[in-house]
């Protein structure tokens, strides 16, 4: 997919994220729009997993340790056609399987997760399997910038780091903000970089929301040989539509039928935007 | 009757054995340990198959977390860490990583109950079957010797949803096995047959059982059957139901707390299948945990061959 085919998509699955939480009447608003544009670049770009091959042990492996971002990822497997996309009219309803953090339920789910500092070591078991099998896949996980506070994700960075695990790929999507507040203000994560170094991982930083510079980042994995690869996101919560961006309460706000449709508004205009833009850029 | 082999090997070897033995013929055999490969008698295995041990430090919530990611890619994860360590720091992981993700470890519990004695509370493991019990998708075993630990470990590794094994270190005889030769995850075993009163252990208390057993039947006549209830989840129902069905006395034996293990199950079984036997809980009280080795914990809570006699006696209205 280019770049522009990118763009456009992030916009489509910024639509139908609040076309679904919407309709559900719940969801974590906030952290999908910022984490879209990341699961975007791993599916459409870098990721070898698809309906076809979802069986294939040699798949590349995607756990998403922040599970409550769920609507995002929902759509994005939508999208590839792990299920049909109107099943998700049905979120968060009676006997959905579609429910507010990921599970095996849904098809193109690896795993269980919405416990906070999960993500990371299972992922570095899932990476430590495929080198002691000698399969080529990477293994690839976001984590929240809140759940960094989980000491469970500083057991898996150091012991990531030990076995050299370079197939793993931990992505941060950093919004600064928490359901409580901005980071910093509830317990500081600064200096993260320094802090994933001293803890013995090759760290990048990157514009989260820019599907360029993403695909850049992610397509030239390791960041350095023998290292775990952790790639700081810089994203802004709510991104995408303007009366939400770094506002704390779309944490898990929905938006009122006017507000969507306001949103909805802003979308179409980026689409019309992209659209209109010669291919090829 | 020949009950008692004299040679007396802990659990805990068998594992560690039956464990290379299973590696051996299989390099999907993976341990993972936290700084515990010498408290689970991992040495030897580590040495022979150095490519089959993870290590993760003393890092319990990783080491579940690690086993889980390992055993969705089709690893035969062994877990190992102490029992007390094991399901409660990692308790979440067992519940989200394990049980609700459907990841088939093999969470072995080292050092079981009150195994590490005088070390206090902290190593002692007496909730395990209480949390484990209350969480979906998750069988929970206690093998009582070492035919039981063999069996179980070998039946873990080929069982394809989670399972917690937990066992001591101290040297257990083998018990008898002419009226249950074989072994099954799920199904108890009667180790010996009697029609005036039960006793129901898991684990290491199913010894102590069989001691009251002898004492009673030499003493006084009386016939006990004692079975080894191994599978605390899911319960061998027909075999409680079969065992209650003469109204006499039930005893249950457990090392771990009264509440929410072993006792409880049975209870809940036995009451809500209408049968009124006279029935006794014994374990560890919900009391600070008297300090000394694991006999004398044992003996001070009465799970020994003269306090379960003792224990028996009462039941059955007889004055000593
Ligand atoms: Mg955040």
């Amino acid at each position: 997919m280019t770049t522009r085919e990118l763009k456009i998509k992030s916009v489509e699955y910024r639509k139908k994220i609040l076309k679904y939480i919407c309709n559900a009447g719940a969801g974590h608003t906030g952290g999908s729009l910022s984490i879209i544009d990341i699961l975007n670049v791993l599916y459409n770009r870098v990721m070898n997993v698809s309906p076809d091959n979802f069986d294939d042990p040699g798949r590349d492996r995607y756990v998403q340790s922040k599970g409550h971002s769920v609507e995002a990822l929902y759509v994005v497997l939508a999208d590839k056609g792990f299920f049909p996309e109107e099943d998700l009219l049905t979120l968060c309803r009676y006997q959905s399987p579609y429910i507010g953090h990921p599970t095996r339920k849904v098809r193109g789910m690896e795993q269980n997760t919405g416990g906070l500092g999960h993500g990371l070591a299972i992922c570095a078991g899932n990476a430590l399997a495929a080198k002691k099998d000698g399969l080529p896949l990477r293994v690839y996980t976001v984590l929240g910038d809140g759940e960094m506070a989980e000491g469970s994700n500083w057991e898996a960075l150091m012991m990531a780091a030990h076995y050299k695990l370079d197939n793993l790929c931990a992505v941060l999507d950093y919004n600064k903000q928490q359901i409580t507040g901005a980071n910093a203000d509830v317990i500081g994560l600064e200096p993260i970089r320094k802090k994933i170094e001293a803890f013995g991982w090759a760290v990048c930083e990157v514009d989260g929301n820019d599907v360029e510079a993403l695909t850049e980042t992610l397509e030239n994995l390791p960041i350095e040989q023998g290292k775990p690869s952790f790639v700081i996101a810089h994203t802004v919560k709510g991104k995408g539509i303007s009366y939400m961006e770094g506002v704390l309460k779309w944490h898990h706000g929905v938006p009122s039928p006017g507000q969507y449709y306001a949103a909805i508004n802003e979308l179409d205009t980026a689409f019309q935007a992209l659209t209109e833009e010669k291919i090829g850029v | 009757m020949e009950m008692v082999r004299t040679e007396a090997i802990p659990n805990l070897n068998v594992f560690s054995e039956t464990l290379q033995s299973l590696a051996e013929q299989d390099r999907d055999i993976l341990v993972v340990t936290s700084d515990s490969r010498g408290s689970g008698k991992l040495v030897p295995f580590g040495v022979r198959f150095p490519e089959q041990i993870v290590e993760v430090g003393i890092a319990e919530q990783n080491l579940v977390g690690v086993s889980a990611g390992l055993a969705s890619m089709g690893k035969k994860v062994f877990a190992v860490s102490p029992a007390c360590f094991l399901t409660a720091r990692s308790l979440e992981q067992i519940k989200n990583d394990v049980a609700y993700s459907d990841n088939p470890v093999k969470l072995i519990g080292i050092s079981a109950g009150v195994s590490y004695g005088a070390l206090g509370s902290t190593h002692h493991s007496l909730h395990d079957f209480a949390v484990l019990r209350a969480i979906h998708n998750m069988t929970i075993v206690a093998p009582c010797d070492n035919f039981e630990t063999a069996e179980a470990i070998r039946q873990a590794a080929a069982m394809t949803s989670p399972v917690y094994i937990r066992f001591g270190k101290k040297g257990m005889p083998l018990l008898d096995r002419s009226l249950d030769p074989d072994f099954q995850i799920g199904k108890g075993r009667t180790i010996r047959a009697g029609d005036d009163l039960t006793f129901i252990g898991a684990g290491e208390t199913v010894l102590p059982c069989e001691t009251a057993a002898n004492l009673l039947a030499e003493k006084y006549g009386i016939k006990c059957r004692v079975i080894s209830l191994h599978t605390i989840k899911p319960l061998d129902e027909k075999l409680i139901l079969a065992a209650a069905a003469n109204d006499r006395p039930v005893i249950t034996v457990e090392e771990h707390s009264v509440h929410g293990g072993l006792g409880e199950a049975v209870a809940s079984l036995l009451f809500q299948q209408g049968c009124r036997n006279k029935f006794k809980i014994v374990g560890l009280p919900d009391e600070y945990t008297v300090s000394g080795s694991q006999t004398e914990i044992f003996d001070h809570y009465g799970i020994s061959g003269e306090g379960l006699a003792h224990t028996a006696l009462a039941l059955l209205q007889i004055k000593t």
